[in-house]
This record gives C-alpha cells, structure tokens and sequence, in this order.
C-alpha cells in the first residue's frame, strides 16, 4: 500500500496499542520551555519520577524572557522566578537547555532548527502550539498540553489517536511582494481556523518545493492557525543541505544513513489524502488580517468584509464582534490605516530571511516618527549572524529597536506590548483579542508588509516600495 | 482524578464562534508556576472592565452563569495555545462541561485530562438550545456521560461522541500516566530495537 508520509512517520513510531486505547507513540524529541512545563516538573516530583530521557529532551526560555540587554536583571518578579524555576528544573532533572543568559538561546521553534535538533522522520513535541514549525523538515511535530508534556518527561511516549492527512498543494510561481507568509495566511483565509482540525497537513507543490528551509517553517508554523496540530513537508536536498554541519545533526557514516533513510520519506505515490486543497501561488498578493483570528485575511488591496456577508447568524455575530473589537468599517480598505507599533520577530518570522526582507525594505530610509518599530531576532545566534552582516545598523539607522532574542510582543509576556487602542502591523502568527496586549489590535501580515507599513506609519502595501 | 457522575446545571451561554485560549486565559497569567487560582482569571478581559471593576453584561458575572457548570459556546472552541491553563481556569471556576459544536485538537485532548467533557453536539441542536435559552435562561441541562448524552433545553436528549478510552478514565477516575508507565516494558524494548540514534547531549 503505498503511505504518505505522515503515515510512515506514524507506523515507525507506535510503541504499542493497547485494546480500547489509543496507541503509544514514542517521541524522538521533546522541547520544553519555561510556561509549559513547570507543574509537569512538579507533577514527577509528586510521584517520585525521572525525567526518562534527559538525552532527548532540550530546554530553553524565550517566553517570558525580556528583549532588554542581557546585562540587566529581569525585572518582573513573576516572570524571573519562572526562568529560574526552569533553569532549577533542567538542571536538577539532567535535561540539556540554554538559560536566560546561554548565548544560543532563542525561541525554541528557531533553536532546535538552527542547531540540528529537529531532523527528518522524527516525532517532536513541545508544550507549544506553534510546534509544527518543525514539520518544515520532514518530521511529524505538534504541541502538546502540561499534563502531556509530564507524560512525556516520564514515559518518553504519549498516548495518541491517528490524525487525519490532509494535503495542501501549492502550485505556480510567486510574485514580487509575495512570500511564504501571504501563502499560508491565504490558505487560512481560505478553509477557516478550524479547517484542518483533526488533521495533520502535507505541503506539497512547487512552490513548496521552491521555498528555503526558513520560509518552509514559516508555512509550518501557522498549521495550528488553521486548526491542524501538525504540517509537515517531505525533506529534500535543501532539508539536508540546511543541517548538514549543524551541531546535533548526524556525522560521517552515520550523517550517509540519515540521508539514506530520510530519502525513504516521501509519500508514496497515489497515496490516499483523507483532504485536499490547491492554491494558485501564482494569483497571490500581499495578505494581511482585518480581524481577531488568523481566519480574518485579505489580499492587502481588499476593503474589509462586511458582516452581513456572513451566512449563519454566529458567524455574523463574530465577525460583528471582532471588527468592533478592531473598531474597523466594512467596506473600507485597509491600506493607509494609521499603525502605532510595527513588530518584525517571532518563530513565524525571526530567521536570518526575514531580518534581510525587512532590512531590504528599511535600508536608506527612516521609519515614520509616529511608529515605534521593533525589530527582535529569535534567537541569539541570529543576532549575532545579523549583526555580522551590518543588518542591526540597518534597522537601527531606519529608527527602529534591535532587541534581544525572544517571543516578545508575539504573546506580550515579557513586557513588549501594545497599549490599549493600539494598532499594530505585526509579523507573529495570531490576532486574537488581547494577544499582543491588552486592548491592543492586531494586523497579521510578511516581514515586507510590516517593514513597508513602518516607512510610511500606516498599513502599506509593500510593491509600492519595491524598485 | 475525581470519577464524573451524571449531573444536572445552569448554562453559561457564550454564542461565540473560534473562542480562542487567549481569551479563556490571558497569556499575561502564564507566568504561574502553579496550577492554582486560575478560576478568578477566567476570560479575564471579558469579564472586567478596564477599571477593575466586574462587567455587568458579561454572563460569568450574572446569574445563573456564575453558578453554571456548563458552558454553551460557539463553534471551534479552544483554539489557539497549547495551555493547558485554559481547562484548569474553566474548571477552577466550576465548570464540568463545554457544550459547542466542535472543540480544537489540544484544547479538547487538555480537557478531557482534566475532568471537562467536550461535548459536541449538531448544529441543528446547537441552535435550538441556543433559542430556548433566549426565552428561558434559567432552563438546566443535564449530563450523562455513561450514556453520552446531554439533555438540553429547546434540544431534548443529544448523544455526543467522546473517544472510549477518555470516557474510561473520566468514569472511572484512571489517570493516564499510570497507564502509561504500565507500558515500561514496549517502551524498553522499542527503545532497544527501534528507536532512531539521537541524543540532545551530543
Ligand atoms: S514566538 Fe509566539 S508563537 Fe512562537 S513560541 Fe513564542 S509565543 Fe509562541
């Protein structure tokens, strides 16, 4: 029978399926990070246990860590009991992790990319909706609650019923002003956020195939936007060229039969997809949200749906809700609405691609005084790279902040956050009421359409800019 | 885990589609290290008003919501994080049970391991309970998960799907790490033969 790939993935990873259970799957790779997990740690002290597999686990804090220069404490007492806390966790537990202060630290869909952790084949899991960004390289990788991150911890397994696959082909070539982000910020638009739920997706197509490592973890990324746990995208000679050398990646002899094997990955073909959608990537313009959910986008050029377009009274009634929330009107575009805050970060698009994109856009010139522009790097080793490439000055000349690795204003936990009644033009993953702080309002959009709407202080489409 | 007995409530009505864990609980909460006192946090931004002050309108702050255990909401609930501080706000609250017509893959995996029942139920029923609610807000449900059922007002008796395993461990109060680690030996012997080379200490 020929299987996808989320089927071979799945069939080499069942531990055992009890009767009237679901099966055992055994996880390759479990990342913690400092929210998630600390009453998992607690519950295994409860119950006198060990953490089964401290050489599969990896831990590091990017949460609730502030973007302020390293030199200064944390000043939120709250906040830095939790970093220590994690710290006193990993360490006790004999769990590898980077602290606050280790210099490789970083969010940790970018850390365990960038150092080799994440490979093809393998089960990741991580106390963090976000998780499927690993799926970028071949593997089968979703988020996971406390109580589950604890059973991990203890077992090395978690108890899972089978997702559905559902196959997303992305066909034709992009153009100008067009990226990864507006690729799968249209494929939410199109089937809703909870068009995949129960399902894992596949990208397939050549645009897919098309895509650097780093713009297929930002399609990845946003699967749980549209309610999938898990997307992945079968690996490539990009997958292996990408981790070739990196730390944790396979060496020598055994670098030649991780390739073998990983070969052996993709799906089969005539393999059966439980769901299937196509995208012309060809008809794509620029996307951005209008509203409180992923699900709410719009090419940039667009006016803002109105709700009476909506077919059943809830979803009226949502729409109604999130755009007085926006306090937005129906029918007026988007384009030109005035934006206070810009943020250029987050595991969706903090890599070194992003950082070039949004510096291609500010280089020689100035951000509007009107807008407070920060940019932050997701993890330290990125800063570094930028910096060596003279993008920090980029962004700093342009006037806008270069900050310290982090999650940052994505959640607002730390510290970076929006006033109430503020729009913000933000390259992270979610809109929802609140997320980027209290009262604050948020348009989804690429690192190009924030860094455009940051030159002119207003919701810009970026092929204005372009030369 | 406490064993889930047949019970009878108020319903908390929130007819809210894609009512995502950001507004269940505010991330700016997350900084706990500690499963308690998330109940005073739940939809927190909804149920206060920026001076601090509880919300009138918002139905968690009036009767019979305060005092419900269940809660009717929209479509797609749950999604958005992974925390699992969403189902520990809503049953530190009192809550037993969310009614929708369909739940969010972590959030409804997180529940189900903390005593709250997902319950879906068709739209068709979904909006009947709503309309009866309308005209009659102190109407009661009752739930019986032996019998997967839910009888509603406007609904009558809806039986809803929960996987059998889940069910097993609500009913019978098992805990699924216990059932886990009963596993030790598959879990050795994958280790041993099938487990891909890897380690995070290289
Ligand atoms: S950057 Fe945002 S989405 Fe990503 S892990 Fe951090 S908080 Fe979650």
């Amino acid at each position: 029978m020929p299987r996808t790939i989320i089927e071979k993935i799945w069939d080499a990873h069942v531990v055992a399926e009890p009767p009237g259970a679901p099966a055992l799957i055994y996880i390759d790779l479990h990342l913690v990070h400092e929210v998630t997990s600390p009453q998992a740690f607690s519950g295994l002290r409860e119950r006198g246990l060990k953490v089964r597999r401290p050489d599969r686990t990896f831990g590091t804090c990017d949460h609730s860590t502030p973007t302020t220069p390293r030199n200064l404490p944390i000043v939120d007492d709250i906040a830095r009991a939790q970093v220590e806390q994690f710290e006193k966790n990993c360490s006790e537990f004999g769990i590898p992790h980077f602290g606050f202060l280790n210099d490789k630290q970083g969010i940790v869909h970018v850390i365990g990319p960038e150092n080799g952790l994440t490979q093809p084949g393998m089960t990741v899991v991580c106390g963090d909706s976000h998780t499927a960004t690993h799926g970028a390289f071949g593997a089968l990788a979703f988020g996971i609650g406390t109580s589950q991150v604890e059973h991990v911890l203890a077992t090395q397994c978690l108890l899972q019923a089978k997702s559905k696959s559902y196959a997303v082909h992305v066909n034709g070539a992009l153009k100008p002003g067009v990226g990864a982000k507006d690729i799968i910020l249209a494929l939410i638009a199109r089937i809703g956020v909870g068009g995949g739920t129960g399902c894992v997706f596949e990208y397939t197509g050549s645009t897919i195939r098309a895509l650097s490592m780093e713009e297929r973890m930002t399609v990845c990324n946003m699967s749980i936007e549209g309610g999938a746990r898990a997307g992945l995208i079968a690996p490539d000679d990009a997958t292996f060229q990408f981790l070739h050398g990196k730390p944790y990646a396979p060496k020598g002899a055994a670098w030649d039969e991780a390739v073998a094997r990983w070969k052996q990955l993709p799906t089969d073909p005539g393999a059966h997809y439980d769901l299937e959608v196509s995208i012309d990537a060809s008809a794509l313009e620029p996307m951005i949200t209008f509203g409180t959910n992923p699900g709410m986008g719009i090419p940039i050029t667009a006016p803002v749906p109105s709700p009476d377009s909506a077919t059943d009274a809830i979803e009226r009634e949502s729409l109604r809700k999130a755009l007085d929330y926006m306090a937005l009107e129906p029918g007026k575009p988007l384009l030109g609405r005035p934006v206070d805050v810009v943020f250029i970060g987050s595991c969706t698009n903090s890599r070194m691609s992003d950082l070039r994109a949004a510096a291609s856009i500010l280089k020689g010139r100035k951000v509007s005084p009107k807008t407070r522009v920060l940019v932050v790097p997701g993890s330290q080793q990125i800063k570094r790279e930028a910096e060596a490439e003279g993008l920090d000055r980029i962004f700093r000349e342009s006037g806008a902040e270069w900050r310290e690795a982090g999650c940052s204003m994505c959640i607002a936990m730390n510290g970076d956050q929006l006033a109430p009644g503020q729009y913000s033009v933000s390259t992270s993953n979610r809109n929802f009421e609140g997320r980027q702080g209290k009262g604050g309002r948020t348009f989804l959009a690429s690192p190009l359409t924030a860094a455009a709407s940051a030159i002119n202080g207003a919701v810009t489409d970026v092929r204005t800019l372009l030369g | 885990m406490e064993k889930f007995t047949p019970f009878e409530s108020w319903i908390a009505v929130l007819p809210v589609d894609n009512i995502d864990t950001d507004q269940i609980i505010p991330a700016r909460f997350l900084k706990t290290i500690s499963k308690a006192g998330l109940g005073g946090q739940l939809f927190f931004d909804w149920r206060y008003l920026p001076s601090g002050e509880p919300n009138p309108d918002f139905v968690l702050n009036r009767a019979p919501g305060k005092s419900a255990q269940i809660l009717l909401a929209g479509d797609n609930f749950g999604c958005g994080s992974s925390r699992e501080h969403a189902p520990w706000a809503l049953t530190q609250f009192g809550f037993k049970a969310v009614v929708s017509t369909s739940f969010a893959d972590i959030f409804k995996g997180n529940a189900l391991k903390n005593g709250l029942v997902p319950v879906v139920i068709p739209r068709d029923a979904h909006a009947a309970a709503l309309k009866a609610l309308a005209a009659d807000p102190l109407a009661t449900a009752s739930l019986d998960l032996a019998a997967q059922t839910i009888t509603l007002p406007g609904a009558g008796a809806v039986t809803f799907p929960i996987d059998p395993f889940s069910k097993t461990c609500l009913l019978e109060g098992v805990d699924e790490l216990g059932f886990l680690l009963k596993h030790e030996a598959e879990i050795a012997a994958y280790e041993k033969d099938r487990a891909m080379p890897f380690s995070t200490k290289a």
